[in-house]
């Protein structure tokens, strides 16, 4: 199939399974990072980083990053359609014809099952991203354990993590803020 | 003003001002369709919230697509949805482009180190929220170690394991009734 075409219907698929809002598509663009050519592992933490320190639903930003990344403009625009057009399509049909559909029993019960296999799905996509924010693979291959850690970064991690977890009320823009400064200064 | 119009800016406008998840989304939409608009009422919008989480896909986008049908049918979605999406679109691109010509600078790239480490540390914070609403039993426990270990030792499809969960889901809710009913 065509690679453009491709990229789309992935796309397609992240927007009809991932169940359970933005975050639910990383896992989804971390297996096209291992499957394709269009980004690499490194290009989605740092898709990751520009979507929260941008306005506006984090899995619309992943996916304009994405679609860019592979196919420039056109790739984003063709990206976000694909990724909306699912979950477009099937709220209008149960809007249509289901009139109570978030309080049917089988819908209750397949979140059941889903939303811990979210949990293991996000754990997963969160240690790739923490493979290229807080450490150096490519010293533990060589062999260079002291080098492998970053430790500045993570450091820097666990003052974040601490503080938004203790003030989560506060916006999550002032932690994308710290991180900047901090990354400029230490990193 | 045309009420496609209207639909249009208001969802523009919470496209522009939200930051990071769905969830942020549900003030500043009562704000603008409740209060401001009043094309729903409160109920109504915690429904539509109720539905947007439930059906796949990006919680805040299901929620402009569900209000824009609500007001005004199939047209009414498509300008609350193209709305909701296109500041990103707008933004994220400039960012993109720019990203592409600075990504060489050494400052650029320790900022963006630090974004990433922010990142990484909100997403534990995320991940605990989700693991405390999702993981209340064994059977949860279960479902989520075989989730992540598929995922990560066998590199399994996250369509199949979303899908198998479902399935998982509605079999163990199943004999949970099921169990139910004999007790009684």
């Amino acid at each position: 199939m065509n690679d453009f075409l491709m990229m789309c219907w992935e796309f397609f698929k992240a927007g009809l399974f991932a169940i359970g809002g933005g975050v639910v598509t990383l896992p989804f663009f971390n297996t096209m990072a291992e499957k394709y050519d269009w980004f690499t592992t490194r290009d989605v933490a740092d898709m990751i980083a520009i979507s929260e320190a941008t306005p506006g639903p984090f899995g619309i930003n992943m996916a304009t990053f994405a679609g860019y990344k592979a196919y420039g403009i056109i790739g984003s625009v063709a990206g976000v359609f694909s990724l909306v057009l699912p979950s477009f399509v099937i709220i209008i049909i149960v809007s249509k014809f289901l009139d109570r559909f978030s309080e049917n029993k089988y819908v209750k019960y397949a979140f059941f099952g889903l939303r811990p296999a979210v949990c293991g799905l996000v754990l997963n996509a969160w240690i790739s991203i923490a493979r290229v924010a807080l450490v150096h693979p490519e010293n533990l291959a060589a062999g260079k354990l002291p080098e492998f850690f970053n430790i500045p970064a993570i450091v820097l991690f666990a003052i974040i993590f601490f503080c938004s977890y203790k003030f989560k009320k506060l916006p999550p823009a002032i932690w994308i803020g710290v991180g900047a400064i901090c990354g400029l200064l230490f990193l | 003003m045309s009420i496609y119009l209207q639909l249009f800016i208001s969802f523009f406008k919470l496209g522009l001002l939200m930051f990071g998840g769905g969830y942020a989304m549900l003030p500043l939409l009562e704000h603008e369709i409740v209060d401001k608009k009043g094309w729903i009422n409160n109920e109504e919008l915690l429904d539509m919230y109720a539905l947007a989480q439930c059906t796949p896909g990006v919680i805040a986008v299901n929620t402009a697509t569900k209000t824009g049908y609500k007001i005004k049918g199939v047209l009414g979605a498509v300008c609350s949805t193209v709305g909701v999406v296109m500041p990103s679109l707008i933004i994220v691109v400039i960012i993109s482009t720019m990203l592409e010509s600075f990504a060489a600078i050494k400052e650029v790239q320790s900022v963006l180190s630090g974004i990433r480490v922010a990142a990484c540390a909100m997403m534990v914070v995320t991940l605990i929220k989700l693991g405390k609403a999702g993981i209340k039993d064994w059977i949860g426990a279960v479902i989520f170690a075989a989730v992540f270990a598929a995922s990560v030792f066998f590199g399994v499809s996250p369509v199949w394991l979303v899908l198998a969960a479902i399935f998982a889901g509605i079999f163990s809710g199943r004999s949970k009734e099921k169990r139910g009913e004999n007790r009684e």
